[in-house]
């Protein structure tokens, strides 16, 4: 099946773009095939500096809503929702619960239809393309359980001959630490396994999209930073990845771009970093003062903008190089800063900003 | 193995993992057959029952037993289950359609109750010399069009059932009332008259009085077949209509 794509040119004549040949897909994406972004030391920097960024290739774009709307009866789920997903990302789709977030990815899946807009996914209409594009796609839905006593190699055996193409489930089993569980059935397995399960099923199509929905919701933290190093693996593998979520360390940690969803629309969308950047320039620096320190020290700095107290703590607020600018005059006094803590506004400071409200409230 | 041979495969096991299910769908239908063929009066001709002996009577009476098992005390909860806890939503994002998962169920659950009819005639045959249907097609006819009336049925609790505590309770609720219309407390035929004409209209007792009909050698009657097939068509049509893949 070929799909074209009618598109104009600035000149203003039309031209016929195909999309996503077949044939082609498959070598575009082992050429989109990236190296793993950072090890697990530089993971917890939270500058984004380490983060990849994204091409913006129309033809690199491998999901594209457009102006979505679905409404239940009188609820409207999803207002106004648009962005498109890049080859080889991992897009990630942060907001409170009832923002409309799994709306959104059941209608990119097919599973609903949607009331308003347009959606391509690999160049498909996920109504009208449905069987085809179930074949691309893989699906890990929130909170899908199996059968009680199904074991965990019959799941992927069955699951496997449902697609055209699949994987080896075997290596994927061992991929994602669960070989000695093919044996186990579904009931006897914690959490963490069942949600690594899951996502094996969700792979095991070979599919070009990953769709994940509150993937590590309900898991201990160890679970759940296991589960975020392995969709490190699943991008790493060349796969797509759409990853729903509620937690603001799991956007921040994993994603490559973030479109904050809040009552149906879409708020923002960028990169981690951006995000944060949008709301705020400020920084902070805390550290308690060995020995006496006059305030005017501080506040004569061009890129100091504050300086307030807590008991014996200092906390100075200001621009960039503040930090530099901060120890560099307290050397010159020969004053030892205790406890020196640089803070700056996260993601939640940045979510905040954008919808007036927390995530969890 | 192509999906749908896997998704029959899976669904045998499902079965044969339970071990309660197996033990009713199976086994308890013969264990009646034995329980009531030991009992030496029920073993001798009674003229009240035109010559027939109780046992001779019991043998349909548990075919009838193991239909209901399957269609009602088993199909609705496992079906609703599987809506409950998301087996047929997670299938629906895979190339196989849910309705595939319903396809193989409903293959397993026909061999499973062939399996049980062959079990309960056997033992009635080689245990306790019950004759064997007289007017096999005929029989054939009545087997089949009680257990699609009763599988309708059975779906049609599933499509209903908003969890599958709910669909087992209402499975159960069902399953005395109509099995007490095809005689499993008492015979159909040592009933008064009225309750026989009720049970006419009641699915267990139509397939009941085909069955009979046909083991002791007549056609079933045209209405009891209709009544059958009425269930069949309402109850199929209405679980089509109202069946939901997520709860």
């Amino acid at each position: 099946m070929e799909t074209t794509n009618q598109s104009f040119d600035q000149s203003g004549s039309a031209r016929l773009t195909p999309r996503h040949d077949p044939d082609q897909t498959s070598d575009q994406f082992g050429s989109a095939r990236l190296t793993p972004r950072h090890d697990s030391d530089q993971s917890t920097d939270r500058s984004g500096s380490a983060r990849l960024t994204p091409r913006y290739d129309p033809d690199q774009s491998v999901i594209v809503v457009d102006h979505l709307h679905k409404r239940y009866r009188e609820t409207v789920a999803v207002d106004d929702i648009s962005f498109t997903v890049e080859r080889g990302e991992i897009f990630g789709i942060l907001g409170p619960n009832g923002a409309g977030k799994t709306t959104t990815v059941e209608c990119i899946e097919g599973v609903r239809k949607p009331d308003g807009g347009t959606l391509r996914v690999l160049g498909l209409d996920p109504q009208r393309d449905r069987k085809e594009l179930r074949q691309r796609i893989g699906v890990q839905l929130q909170e899908a359980q199996l059968y009680e006593k199904i074991k965990l190699g019959e799941a992927m055996e069955l699951f496997s001959s449902f697609y055209r193409d699949p994987v080896d489930w075997r290596e994927l089993v061992d991929e994602l630490g669960l070989t000695g569980k093919r044996d186990t059935p579904f009931n006897k397995l914690s959490g963490g396994q069942k949600q690594r399960l899951s996502i094996a099923l969700a792979l095991v199509g070979n599919p070009q999209v990953a769709i994940l929905d509150e993937l590590t919701t309900g898991l201990d933290p160890q679970a759940r930073r296991d589960t975020w190093d392995l969709i490190e693996q699943v991008r790493d593998r060349g796969v797509t990845v759409v990853l729903v979520t509620h937690f603001m360390e799991e956007a921040e940690r994993l994603c490559d771009r973030i479109a904050v969803i809040d009552s149906g629309r879409v708020v923002a969308i960028d990169t981690p970093g951006g995000l944060v950047a949008r709301v705020t320039t400020e920084q902070r620096v805390r550290f308690r003062p060995a020995a006496p320190l006059d305030d005017r020290l501080l506040t004569h700095l061009p890129e100091v903008t504050g300086v307030t107290r807590h008991g014996n703590q200092v906390v100075v607020t200001g621009g960039n190089d503040l930090l530099q600018a901060v120890t560099s005059v307290l050397a010159r006094h020969q004053i030892v800063a205790n406890d020196l803590r640089v803070e700056q506004a996260s993601l939640d400071d940045a979510f905040v900003a954008l919808t007036g409200r927390n995530i969890d409230s | 193995m192509n999906s749908s041979a896997k998704l029959i495969l899976n669904e045998t096991r499902m079965f044969l993992r339970e071990p309660v299910g197996v033990f009713f769908a199976l086994a308890f239908p013969s264990i009646l057959v034995v329980i009531l063929g030991s009992v030496k009066s029920f073993r001798s001709p009674d003229a009240d029952l035109g010559g027939l002996r109780v046992i001779d009577l019991y043998v349909t009476i548990a075919v009838t037993l193991v239909i209901a098992m399957i269609a009602l005390a088993s199909l609705p909860s496992i079906l609703a289950s599987y809506r409950e806890r998301g087996v047929l939503r997670r299938l629906s994002t895979t190339p196989v359609p849910p309705a595939m998962l319903l396809v193989a169920h409903l293959v397993v659950s026909l061999v499973v109750g062939l399996v049980s009819v062959i079990l309960v005639m056997g033992i009635g045959r080689v245990a306790f010399s019950v004759p064997l249907p007289r007017q096999i097609g005929g029989f054939l006819i009545a087997l089949v069009m009680a257990a699609a009336a009763l599988l309708a049925i059975g779906l049609f609790v599933a499509a209903i059932a908003p969890n599958a505590k709910a669909g087992n309770a209402m499975g159960v609720i069902l399953f005395f009332p109509l099995m007490f219309f095809a005689g499993l407390w008492a015979p159909r035929e040592s009933m008064p008259h009225l309750l026989q004409r009720i049970g006419d209209y009641t699915p267990l007792g139509a397939g009941e009085h085909a069955l009979h009909d046909a083991t002791v050698g007549s056609w079933p009657h045209a209405s009891t077949l209709g009544v059958l097939a009425a269930y069949l068509v309402v109850f199929g049509l209405a679980a089509a209509r109202l069946f939901r893949w997520e709860s």
